[in-house]
This record gives C-alpha cells, structure tokens and sequence, in this order.
C-alpha cells in the first residue's frame, strides 16, 4: 500500500473543506497520514480520522498561525525525512500553494499543481490536470520522490468515512530563522451574507457588466434568490470587485445547483473554476462566447436589462 | 534599494492557442510582456522613486523575450538580464525557479517581486519556490507594499479582507493586479530603453543543472464537454424561461 500524506489546512481551528476532499480521494489510494498545523490541530484531528486518516500529525505551535509558509514547510519537510510518504497532496489553494511550493523546492521534488484527480499507475502516480484552454485533460505522470500533488477545489465530495486516528505530537521546533514572514494583524473587510462556496445559487458578473457600477445588479438578483455573487478574473483585475469574489483557477471554485453567468466570455481561467456547477446559465451579448457552448440555457442578450427583468420575475414569483 | 522583477512573456492572453505535436501549447504566438508583471513593475519603479535605488528585469525564456524586457526597460526599469538557452525550452516550475534563483543570486537584491501568478499558467508556484531557493521570507498576495528602512510590509489579500504581513529584507513579495495601475512608456522612455542593458546568461554560466522534469505528459484526451444545451436569442421572453430553469432546479 502506498502511503499518502495529506496537508491539512486548518481555517480558525477548522479543517478547511477543501482539505476534507482531499480525504476523499488519499484513502482510495493508500494509508493515509494527515498533518495539521497550529490553533485547532488537535479537534482538526478528530474529524480527519472521521474522514479516513489513521494517523494524523499535529503541532499547536502558534508559529504555523503567525508567519507565512516557512514554519509549515519545516514541519512537513521534517515529517517527510521520517515517514517517507510516496505522495503529498496539497489542495491548490492560496495558502497551501506557498507551502507546497518552498517543500517542492526544500525536497527538490518538484510538484504538479491544478490537478483535478489522481491515480495509482505502475506503483506510482497519474495526476490529471486540465490542459490547453480546458479543452482537454493530460495525463501527467509525476517523477519526483515524493510526488507531490495539487488539487483543485470541488474535485471531489468530502465525506465521512473511517474512525479515530491516532494522534502524534509532531515533533519540529520552529526555528527563529523560519519565523520570518510575520502576520502582525488580520482585518476583516466584508462578511459576506451567503459564502460563495457554499451558495445553492452562484451569479458572476465579468466584463460585459459594463462597469463597477452595475454590480449592485448582481447583488439584488442573488438576495432575490439567496444566492452570492461572484466575478471573472478580468474584472478583479480591472478593480471593479475585490479578490475575494473571484471564481476559477486561482480564485475560488464553486459548484452551486444554479449558476448564472452574466458578461462572461468563458475563458479557461474562469470555466475550470465553475463547470462542475449542477445547471448553467449564461448571459451574455455574444453568442459565439465560449460559455454559450457550456451553458444549459444560453441567453443572447443585454444583460443590464435582463438581470434587473429577472430579480424583479423572481421577487414576484416568490411572494406570489 | 536594489529591487529585482521576475518576468515573462506569455501568448497574447487575447489570441487563440494551439497545440505541438508533442502535445505542448505552442509559443509561436503573439507574445506579450505578461500583463501581471507590469504591475509588478509599476509597483518596483514606484519603490525605486521613493526609496532610490535600481529596478532589474529578470527573466527566463528564448531569444525574443528580450521584447518583453525591453518593453519593461521602456517603463523605466534601470536594466534587464535574460536566461535564454534551448536547454530549458519546456522547464517546469523548479527548473524555471531554479534558473531565476542563481541569477537572481548574482545580483544580491533588497526585494524580489513577482506577479502573483502568470497568465499563461496561472499556477503562481514559481515564486514560493524561488522564494525558498533565494531563503528570502515570502510576503505573497500583496495589494499594497510599504518598505521603512530594512522592514518591508505589505497588506495581503485574503478571502475575506487582508492581513498586515512584514518582514526583514531581502525579502521575495508577490503582488496581485490590485497593487498598481502600470504607466504607459513614454517616447522619452523607449528611447533610452534602446540603450539599456540586457545581459544575456546562458543556463550552463549558471551552473544549474537540469535533471528529471517533476511530470511526463503521458497522454492528453477531449475534457469531457458539458452539453450545450439551448441558446436563445433574448426576445423579451427570455426572463420567463430563466425563471422556469430556476424553478426546475429548485432554488426559486
């Protein structure tokens, strides 16, 4: 059996969803070992031995919390010397990419990154990552001892399956010369009403919104429906919407029952970052945009006109 | 303060790509200085005006990346170096990381700075690992960076805000689009940059060696497309049939 190691990340305590999907597939492919780091590892323990680790690697040490990457890749790099796991899986997210990237480097390993799936072949391992625009999946054979491996979010369902695991106090001293990076404060800007991972109900707004301006349209249409509002890449970079309202690749993945694409071309970007979605509507002036190709109902249109006609069809239908 | 900004040259993010018969994207395309790293740019020429100091270009790639260079000399960068060998056609991300890391060595900078992540790829895992090869902290996801002597501080984008994340120079700093609006150059500035000076290296001057990629492609097949399913030019009615696919999936 192969041995795999997973990185968890832990969120205020809380072991990250993503990292739970990871769970998902690591106990398909071998023993699975899990490590969590900082505030929370310990109850983090817990629920990953619920989701199939055996063992589960954990360290307190409020330097995993306060400084950027370099404590976590001592941590792990330790831990790899000793347990020699044959893969590492990182879920492809902004805080474990900088861990998983300096352990590549350390180990001399190398990685692949955005990987939507993984599997044993030949005693070692096929990560499948989406290629050439999206329009097609390679398979890519990993070389490096061991292979490390980054996937994407909403690759996979996380859910319960295994039992207790054995807990061990990871044995690392964080040394001065890692705590570097420090996180002196954390500022939270807007709480968001419905978290866009998680809405039943997902509408993003790119270029064809026109401006920042009109957003607020978007905003109405997902309160109608209870739903979050999300954005192409193309238009955070423009500064109409914050980072945190980004949908794809490097952004946040979603896979909402409904999602409603308005003004949004359907770059690689942005599609690998939401195609899994149950049903997708576009919106869209251009009828030969890539999205037109992918969507359920593709609506050719202005959607200035269209989004405000539609909350005001679904607020009536609703109390109706 | 002397201020180091990886860059590269992707296809023109506008243009269609195409693929080799070896199954890698062609690079014959269009090619453009990589519109994250005129950010990164822009944000060390803004350093360099309120700190003083010298703004270098690095940068991996063939021969005609000196374009790309020189376009970010024409912005007001001091000088550029470029790692072009046929060698490292095809590098991944330690490879390129590697190569960046011993030139950048050379050069002995206060601060690296590289775009959060490139356009072409969009995997953003070069910078952690150059961070790592350099042993420079790595202050990533930055929308704002302040530098006050030896200490460099930047606001880092997070899901839900930002952290306030500082360190001790020499330090590696990734900035996002957000950081700064990149200066159009001026005729002035294409001028000089026609006498600036691109030093090329060849990898082997580097001494890095190049050993087994991290991944082999060993096939690549069709995404398995979503139907597409039926597009409806907007006649007024297309609100009444939106509201019925939302009813049919039950979130109305």
């Amino acid at each position: 059996m192969p041995s795999i190691l997973v990185y968890a990340e832990l969120s205020e305590g809380k072991v990250a969803t993503t990292s739970l999907e990871l769970m998902t597939k690591a106990r398909d492919l071998g023993d699975v070992y899990a490590v969590a780091l900082g505030a929370g590892a310990k109850t983090a323990a817990t629920t990953l031995g619920k989701h199939g680790a055996k063992v589960v690697h954990v360290s307190e040490d409020s330097a995993f919390d306060d400084y950027v990457a370099e404590p976590a890749t001592d941590a792990l790099a330790s831990l790899y010397e000793k347990e020699k796991p044959d893969l590492i899986l990182f879920a492809f997210t902004p805080d474990s990419r900088e861990v998983a990237g300096r352990l590549a480097a350390r180990l001399g390993a190398g990685l692949i990154s955005n990987a939507g799936d993984v599997v044993a072949k030949d005693g070692g391992f096929v990560a499948k990552v989406p290629y050439f625009g999206g329009a097609k999946v390679a398979s890519m054979k990993a070389n490096g001892k061991p292979a490390i491996v980054l996937i994407r979010p909403k690759s996979f369902e996380a859910s319960a399956k295994g039992g207790t695991a054995e807990v061990k106090q990871l044995d690392v001293k964080v040394g001065d010369g890692s705590k570097r990076a420090h996180i002196a404060e954390r500022v939270v800007e807007a709480s968001e009403k419905v978290k866009l991972e998680e809405a039943r109900v997902v509408i993003s707004g790119g270029r064809g919104m026109g401006g920042p301006q009109n957003f607020p349209l978007l905003e109405e249409l997902a309160n109608a429906l209870g739903g979050a509002v999300g954005a192409s890449r193309a238009v955070v970079d423009a500064g109409w919407v914050p980072y945190s309202m980004q949908v794809g690749q490097t952004g946040k993945s979603v896979r909402p029952g409904v999602y409603i694409a308005v003004g949004i071309s359907g770059a690689m970007q942005h599609t690998v970052g939401m195609k899994t979605s149950k049903i997708i509507i576009a919106i869209n002036k251009d009828a030969e945009a890539p999205i037109m190709k992918m969507a359920d109902l593709g609506v050719v249109g202005d959607a200035l006109k269209i989004v405000p006609a539609l909350t005001a069809a679904v607020k009536a239908k609703k109390n109706g | 303060m002397k201020i180091v900004v990886t860059v590269k040259q992707v296809p023109d993010p506008n243009s269609n790509l195409t693929l080799e018969a070896d199954s890698t994207i062609s690079r014959e395309k269009e090619v453009v200085l990589d519109p994250g790293d005129e950010c990164g740019i822009e944000e060390g020429l803004q350093l360099k005006e309120a700190h003083g100091g010298e703004v270098i270009l690095v940068s991996m790639g063939p021969d005609r990346a000196k374009d790309a260079i020189r376009k970010g000399l024409s912005m007001g960068a001091d000088r550029g170096v470029l790692i072009s060998d046929a060698s490292l056609a095809g590098a991944d991300a330690l490879l390129t990381a590697r190569v960046l890391a011993a030139a950048i060595k050379q050069e002995e900078p206060d601060l690296v700075i590289c775009a959060t992540e490139s356009y072409d790829g969009s995997t953003g895992m070069v910078p952690p690992m150059l961070a790592e090869l350099l042993g420079f902290p790595q202050l990533t996801f930055a929308k704002k960076v302040e530098v006050d002597g030896s200490t460099v501080k930047v606001h880092r984008q997070t899901a839900d805000g930002y952290q306030i994340v500082e360190a001790s120079t020499p330090a590696l700093i990734t900035v996002t689009a957000a950081i700064a609006e990149p200066r159009y150059a001026s005729l002035k500035g294409i001028m000089a940059a026609r006498s600036k000076e691109i030093k090329q290296v060849a990898a082997s001057e580097l001494g890095v060696e190049k050993g087994q990629p991290a991944e082999t492609i060993e096939g690549v097949v069709e995404a398995e497309a979503r139907k597409a399913g039926e597009v409806i030019e907007d006649d007024g009615s297309a609100v009444e049939k939106i509201v019925q696919v939302l009813a049919a999936a039950k979130v109305l």
